[in-house]
């Protein structure tokens, strides 16, 4: 069992919402990247999601881009990202790690050895997000280095779509739970839970559900009927511009632990 | 002599140009390009459509346009004779209203009442900016700030049309940036929104939506060389940005072997010193922008600032129909310098009392090129995809002149 698959089914037995929380790899600073992802987990994430920076990230919103441009600047690149992947590892063989970025930086690495260097370092699934399904068979190189791609679905996609998306997904569904950019306030809970539901019914995976998720009350509101809940904007915002490693962590914590509780009371 | 294949197949169903095009975009984008896709394939067959885009190419923008005999650019050049298509003489002065004018008329009959835009030089912004208001749209573009910096002309003539410039800070505050942050917009407003995509570059089916609506220039420049000089060009060249006033006049030439296609990329202050925009010349396949294509980018993969005189031009990526039609070797590409072009403006202004766009004056400086390395009998036809009014204040300043 992959270690995604594993540490959803053990939530499931302990009757518990996953949390994971998303930063982009290298911010606020590169060199305490690996110790920012312990400070995750000690604060509770259940799986993390690391961002490739990248120059040109469309589907993000000025929060995520801004910490991109910050790692790139500092000279981050997807080769960092797997080696901090890495040096992660060598502590923590349990907490899942999905890379999240976009197809070009991966590309210019090559499928094939980017597949076997992030199966190496302890990669477990990737998240690509301008290579929807459709796209997909550049990837086959990562399938069969058993990382899983975790695949995104929206309120717009259409019924039929999702029935796809649904015997597709691997590891979870990351469920972004409005039809806008990272990091956008805008959230009907009501609406939400009724398209979530619709496909927790058809998905096999895991349901995760993401964008906009900005604190203890509305992860919570989530938590009633998501697998997992992702923590993405809000978190990269309260971590910008911290430079020491004891800082990141405490604000790491400080945001993080409340949400934890909270999502932990039945 | 017939071409070794039919180019004119392109795209297949996925939107694929070869190993170029495709979609690759976020999820949420995948629906609404859908429901762009069907409404599009079906329109692009319905002949009320295409008679109501005919009706307003010849009515509002003023088609056909002409080509001109530049004979006097010819004599001193000395080479062959030097044909301008004369897209300049459009209505808002470029030939980028050609697609604005199709995409609104699309936009209107998928019902959706707002249209955003974006826009390296002002042009495309201007030409969206154009058409919202003669069908009653709201328009929002983004552009650049540092574009809306050496386009001013161009940011107060969108105004003045009604529609609201967004500046956009993030990155190299170019093109790019713009587009990207028009991408966010749409994802955000699906539901009333139509993106105006101002090349022949992002996803599926706006590579080729854009080209079937710049193509009017090659069809028509076809049948007038048929008419007005009884056979076909020797060579045809324009300038590429994201290249769809190239891929507008290369596409009715595609299966003509005889004719040789040329396009000219932004070679900014030289390929060597890595501070241009040739992404096809330079660049290497990749994805960017919703598409498979050449991009300008580092070895990490990270997208690289470009520069060019041009703000048109300055773009790091390029349609991916022009990444296929550079590996068939259908088509080739060149770098021209910021300098040859700024002596190409000059040189058409005073032989001809033509003022080009800077991104037009790459291809004039092409068509040169070109011209000497033929006969005099020989004909080479420039696209002149713009007019210079725009650029004068660059090009003073860039002189030392203050106006």
């Amino acid at each position: 069992m992959n270690r995604i698959e594993s540490r959803f089914f053990r939530l499931q037995q302990a009757g518990r919402t996953g949390l994971i929380p998303f930063v982009t790899a290298g911010d606020p600073a590169p060199e305490h990247a690996v110790a920012l992802m312990h400070a995750l987990v000690a604060a509770g994430a259940d799986l993390i999601e690391l961002g490739v920076p990248f120059s040109d990230p469309m589907a993000d919103g000025p929060v995520i881009q801004h910490a991109s441009e910050r790692a790139i600047a500092r000279g981050v690149g997807l080769g960092d990202v797997l080696r901090w992947v890495a040096q992660f590892r060598q502590h923590d063989a349990d907490t899942p790690v999905v890379l999240m970025g976009y197809l070009n930086p991966i590309e210019l690495h090559g499928y094939a050895r980017f597949a076997q260097d992030a199966a190496k370092a302890g990669v477990d699934g990737v998240l690509i997000v301008d290579c929807p399904l459709e796209e997909s068979a550049v990837l086959e190189p990562l399938r069969a280095a058993g990382l899983q791609q975790i695949l995104l679905a929206a309120p717009t996609t259409a019924p039929a779509r999702m029935v796809k998306l649904c015997e597709a997904a691997r590891g979870f569904l990351y469920y972004v739970s409005f039809a806008g950019i990272t990091g956008a306030a805008r959230l009907s809970t009501a609406d939400i839970a009724a398209r979530v539901a619709e496909v927790r019914a058809v998905a096999k995976a895991p349901v995760a559900v993401g964008f906009g998720v900005r604190d203890a009350a509305s992860a919570k509101a989530i938590a009633g009927f998501a697998d997992a809940v992702v923590i993405g904007s809000a978190l990269v915002e309260r971590l910008a511009g911290a430079t020491e490693a004891d800082e990141i962590a405490a604000r790491a914590h400080a945001f993080l632990a409340p949400i934890r509780a909270a999502l932990d009371v039945p | 002599m017939p071409a070794t294949q039919d180019f004119h197949r392109w795209p297949d169903a996925h939107g694929r140009f070869g190993a170029y095009g495709g979609s690759y975009v976020a999820e949420t984008l995948m629906a609404p390009l859908a429901e762009l896709t069907e409404a599009y394939q079906r329109l692009r067959q319905d002949p009320d459509f295409l008679a109501e885009l005919d009706r307003d190419l010849k009515y509002y923008v003023g088609r056909p346009s002409p080509i001109y005999h530049a004979e006097r650019l010819s004599q001193h050049v000395g080479g062959a004779q030097i044909l301008l298509k004369r897209e300049d003489l459009n209505h808002t002065g470029a030939h980028k209203i050609n697609n604005t004018i199709g995409q609104a008329l699309v936009a209107r009959r998928m019902g959706k009442r707002r249209v955003i835009a974006e826009t390296g030089a002002g042009q495309h912004g201007v030409a969206s900016a154009t058409v919202a208001a003669r069908f009653g749209m709201k328009c929002v573009v983004y552009m650049g700030a540092v574009d809306i910096e050496r386009q001013k002309i161009n940011v107060y003539r969108m105004k003045l049309l009604g529609a609201e410039v967004v500046p956009v800070t993030s990155g190299s505050k170019t093109l790019k940036d713009a587009l990207n942050e028009a991408m966010r917009d749409w994802v955000t407003n699906v539901a009333d929104t139509f993106y105006i995509i101002g090349t022949v570059a992002g996803p599926h089916p706006y590579p080729q939506m854009v080209r079937d609506f710049n193509a009017i220039v090659g069809r028509e420049a076809r049948e007038q060389m048929l008419e007005g000089y009884g056979r076909l060009p020797d060579a045809i060249t324009a300038c590429v940005g994201g290249g769809s006033n190239a891929i507008g006049l290369f596409h009715a030439f595609l299966n003509d072997a005889g004719v040789r296609i040329v396009g000219a990329e932004a070679a900014g202050e030289g390929i060597a010193t890595g501070r241009h925009a040739a992404s096809l010349a330079a660049g290497r396949p990749g994805v960017l922008h919703g598409n498979r294509t050449y991009v300008l980018c580092d070895d990490k993969g990270q997208v690289t600032e470009t520069h060019s005189v041009s703000a048109g031009l300055d773009y790091p990526g390029v349609g991916p129909e022009h990444a296929f039609l550079k590996d068939a070797g259908r088509a080739e590409y060149v770098g021209v310098t910021d300098d040859e072009a700024l002596e190409a403006f000059h040189l058409l202004a005073r032989t001809e009392g033509i003022l080009a766009a800077l991104e037009s004056s790459h291809a004039v400086a092409q068509a040169m090129k070109l011209a000497r390395e033929y006969p005099k009998d020989a004909l080479v036809l420039c696209n002149l995809s713009g007019r210079g009014d725009k650029d004068v204040h660059t090009i003073a300043a860039r002189e030392g002149i203050t106006l």
